[in-house]
């Protein structure tokens, strides 16, 4: 063992960690020689299109098919029935959010659709346009049902029930109470009740769910080349409901064109994908178009909360009570469940502040829409838009900054460990300091003064806060308690070739925000290599060691850690052979760009790619009693901390155009603490990106639909995504505070952004509007409802 | 199904015949007879620019045109655009300032970036926002490519 084997990653010479170092994966997206799920092409490849139900609630009576069977380019036409002899049924239900009812869901619809956009029937054919051209022929008979499409009133006594085996539409309820609530309420000095919307929206990945099933009936083994996040989990799905054992299903990932959580979820259409591989023996590829997304993907969001606090007149929270209430769609969503989001809402409440009364009802029900799940930032805009406002209108109640009351309820970050009022424990956060940045950014007073003169020029201008706290490397605590087949730790293989030259297999995956990146310079570091000379496999459960994926901000944190400690093995390994052929103690050696070198003074000795050449090749000249490991294999949970919390503050200023409702965002400011940054420019971005993201739900973006649950916004002309010309220009900082459940200290960044901006957007709205005595509470915001806000419509 | 249609074109310098459906738009026609996968599909109805294609110099939609259209004209995808070292100062300020993620709007991205250089050499940065804004990215908020985009100007005004 080396003398500086024991070292923190923090103490290795040449870091490469806090550096902003092109990605290694960017070159060839950049010369447009990525590799998409739809970019496969295999020999004897067929193309399936789904017929999609054009009713909310339907029973289907009959399906015939053989009008369709017999068209030109067909090779097979499959109903639901069909399919569920091959792929059994799944239940969208983890144990530990308990009481969660779903009933089992096929991948195709059996004998009644429940959203419009269901899958029900599919055609194989030749090429996707064809198998698009014969679904008409599918001749279907559907008995409209009533439906259950308004969340707000599918629990009422007359609601049309979703699922015949339940006596209503709840999906699932919980309750917190923690204190006594009715007590401080009445001791407050001040107390604000408001009611908060949150649209229902969606993923939009630029690149559409994609899969290409490849059943190999010699091999019994089914590959899947998919547009995934999580392809250990995909494995274990796969194996699961097509009777297949997991080694004998290999989930092919190569680049992902954004996921944002869309694609860590179960498809009907992606499951009966395979299947049909499977019965025809033959590749099928299955690339959703952008309609079809719009009726398919997860939706987010969809809350209605009522939101109470109360506050002493020296600016104390009291209380805060919520009550929200969400719809999913008709089926809680395999494995993950769609309870999460409304579970990160209850816990989330209120995070960044030390109060001693809680009281939370969060209710999940059924409805006729798309399945609802979990979407980047899952639960936190939501909580984050409610506790900001109320805190914005306490403080104004009382007549006091809001930032002020903000620091005066914010735990001191000397105050760490510590727990969130429901018992959630927070290890190491950082308000203060990070409040105190976001001030130094932000020319608060100038923006104040401003503001005055322009309002009485007509142009309304407002400046709004928000603080929050984030979930990031979520532990077993997350999924695996609740018995979903989702793995909280990562691996990392490390194998020396014999130029010296390192092959890292990860178990996390990149979907662009830099996950390759990350491990390549957490290796070099860690082992002493330049990145120029680490290649990293990600998305492959034949290549890379087993793990959870890329999700709920876990990669840098879990993945990396993993990294760290595959690296230090390996170099260790690698200088205890250069300690025999130097015939130097180990522990006098260290590893520097490449090469063995004496760790006091940095001199050269030898270069790894000769410890690569003498191993692989000249064994005969090490001592016989020794054999060299130039692999190494490192796995890594936290184990201290079910989350590691980050802590995150936005500012946004914009204006508002009272005679048009339209609001135009001029500066975003963010200050995020994800502990130790491995990249900056890398962090930066995925905090832009996330505001940006929620921008577009605090904005834009929302699916509208009419009484029969029919979709009618579902392009993207009709949906608006923010574009460049809607975003304003992002300034981000930065406070590192580690987590030490870990050496590598990181936690995660991947979600703040769109956790923070669209409750900063919302204050800095009513903060415009403030003069004209109008609140907006319902996002998105669009022009319609600023004017509803101002009486105007 | 109907009749193939046979068409002449210059893909990315060479002579490319084919016989294509009447319907096949033209990204389909480079990505899956072609086979030049760069060019990538994100809405099929004109909205997100993922599918930007040069024909005959000017960048396209290549989910709004048909191939037949591209008839003897010119075709330039990214991978033609990238051998040529055409974009490889702009593909170079991408890279440096990570104005990639997941790479899917990127082609057509850094087509429309030069297509604006080339008629804008020193474009302000709400200049360029609104030239890109018929471009698509989910990941970045577009900040990195604004950056990248002006960098090049800068560093092409620079060095003419």
């Amino acid at each position: 063992m080396s003398g500086t084997e024991g070292l923190s990653i923090h103490d290795r010479p040449n870091s490469y960690i806090g550096r902003s170092i092109p990605r290694p994966n960017l070159p060839r997206l950049l010369k447009g020689r990525g590799s998409y799920a739809d970019d496969v092409k295999l020999p004897r490849m067929l193309h399936v299109a789904f017929l999609r139900s054009p009713y909310a609630h339907a029973d289907i009576v009959s399906i015939r098919t053989d009008k369709a069977k017999g068209a030109s380019g067909v090779i097979a036409v499959f109903t639901g029935k069909e399919i569920a002899e091959v792929c059994t049924p799944w239940v969208g239900v983890v144990t530990h959010l308990e009481g969660l009812r779903s009933p089992p869901q096929d991948a195709l619809a059996v004998d009644r659709v429940r959203w419009q956009g269901e899958p029900l029937a599919a055609v194989v054919a030749e090429s996707r346009a064809v198998a698009e051209d014969v679904l008409e022929l599918i001749e279907v008979e559907y008995s409209e049902l009533p439906l259950a499409v308004d969340m707000e009133s599918a629990l009422d006594s007359d609601a049309e029930v979703i699922h015949d085996e339940y006596e209503d539409n709840l999906c699932w309820e919980r309750n917190i109470d923690v204190g006594d609530v009715d007590a401080a309420f009445a001791d407050a000095d001040v107390v604000i009740e408001e009611e908060y919307r949150f649209g229902r929206h969606t993923g939009v990945t630029l690149e559409s769910r994609s899969i290409v099933a490849d059943y190999d009936a010699g091999e019994e083994m089914l590959t899947l080349y998919q547009s995934t996040q999580a392809p250990h989990m995909k494995q274990a799905l796969f194996a699961k409901h097509l009777g297949l054992e997991e080694h004998k299903i290999r989930i092919i990932c190569r680049d992902v064109g954004g996921a944002f959580g869309l694609k860590a979820h179960a498809y009907g259409d992606e499951f009966a994908t395979a299947a049909m591989s499977k019965i025809l023996k033959r590749p099928v590829k299955f690339v959703a178009d952008r309609m079809e997304s719009f009726l398919s993907d997860i939706h987010a969001r969809d809350h209605v909360v009522k939101g109470k606090i109360g506050v002493s007149k020296a600016g104390k929270i009291l209380a805060i009570q919520i009550d929200d209430l969400t719809g999913i769609g008709p089926y809680s969503v395999y494995p993950r469940s769609s309870g999460m989001e409304i579970n990160q809402v209850l816990n989330l409440t209120g995070g960044p502040y030390v109060f001693e009364n809680y009281k939370a009802r969060g209710r999940v029900v059924f409805q006729n829409k798309p399945p609802m799940c979990q979407y980047r930032a899952v639960g936190h805009p939501i909580a984050i838009s409610v506790t900001e406002s109320l805190v914005e209108l306490a403080a104004s109640a009382i007549e006091m900054e809001s930032m002020e009351m903000r620091k005066l309820n914010m735990a001191a970050d000397d105050d760490y460990p510590n727990k969130t009022v429901t018992g959630i424990p927070l290890e190491n956060l950082s308000h203060q300091a990070s409040t105190d940045k976001l001030m130094e950014m932000v020319d608060y007073a100038q923006i104040r003064e401003e503001q005055k003169k322009l309002r009485k020029e007509g142009i309304y201008r407002g400046i709004g806060f928000a603080a929050l706290i984030e979930v990031t490397n979520p532990g077993p605590a997350f999924y695996g308690v609740g018995g979903a087949p989702i793995s909280a730790q990562d691996g990392c293989s490390v194998k020396l070739d014999a130029k010296g030259n390192l092959i890292v297999g990860t178990s996390i995956t990149e979907q662009g925000q830099g996950a390759e990146a990350v491990i390549s310079q957490v290796v070099a570091t860690a082992v002493g290599i330049t990145p120029d000379k680490i290649k990293v496999i990600s998305g492959d459960t034949e290549n890379t060691p087993y793990g959870g994926g890329t999700w709920a901000s876990r990669g840098t944190g879990i993945g990396g850690e993993a990294a760290a400690k595959a690296g230090r093995v390996i170099r260790s390994n690698i200088l205890d052979v250069a300690g025999i052929l130097l015939q130097s103690e180990t522990q006098t050696l260290d590893i520097r760009n490449n090469q063995i070198v004496d760790s006091e003074d940095g001199n050269e000795r030898m270069s790894v790619a000769e410890i690569g050449r003498i191993v692989y090749y000249r064994g005969d000249t090490l001592p016989k009693d020794f054999q060299a490991e130039m692999m190494a294999v490192q796995h890594y949970f936290p184990k201290n901390y079910p989350f590691a919390f980050t802590n995150s503050v936005h500012c946004s200023h914009l204006e508002v155009d009272i005679t048009t409702g339209f609001i135009k965002l001029l500066k975003h400011w963010a200050v995020e603490d994800c502990g130790t940054v491995i990249n900056p420019q890398n962090v930066d971005d995925q905090v832009r990106g996330g505001v940006a993201q929620g921008i577009g739900g605090a904005l834009y973006e929302e699916c509208l639909y009419n009484d029969k649950g029919q979709l009618l916004n579902g392009n993207l002309a009709d949906y608006l995504v923010p574009m460049a010309v809607e975003l304003p220009e992002m300034i981000v900082g930065h406070v590192e505070s580690r987590t030490f459940d870990s050496d590598l200290g990181a936690k995660g960044a991947g979600e703040a952004g769109t956790a923070g901006s669209p409750a900063a957007i919302m204050n800095a709205i009513n903060d415009a509007l403030s003069p004209l005595g109008a609140k907006a509470t319902r996002q998105p915001f669009t022009p319609q409802r600023i004017l509803e806000a101002l009486g105007k419509v | 199904m109907t009749n193939k249609i046979e068409i002449n074109t210059t893909v990315n310098g060479e002579t490319v015949s084919r016989m294509v459906e009447p319907r096949t738009n033209l990204v389909d026609f480079v990505r899956y007879d072609l086979e030049l996968t760069g060019s990538h599909v994100g809405c099929e109805h004109g909205v997100c620019g993922a599918c930007t294609i040069r024909l005959n110099g000017e960048i396209v939609r290549g989910c709004l045109m048909l191939a037949v259209q591209a008839d003897g004209g010119s075709v330039e995808t990214i991978e033609g655009l990238s051998e040529s070292g055409k974009i490889s100062d702009l593909q170079e300020q991408f890279l440096n300032r990570n104005a990639g993620q997941c790479g899917s709007c990127t082609p057509g991205m850094l087509l429309t970036a030069d297509a604006l250089l080339e008629s804008n050499a020193s474009p302000t940065r709400m200049e360029i926002r609104e030239f890109i804004s018929g471009n698509y990215c989910r990941c970045t908020g577009f900040e990195a490519i604004i950056d990248a985009i002006e960098k090049t100007a800068q560093t092409r005004q620079k060095g003419s």
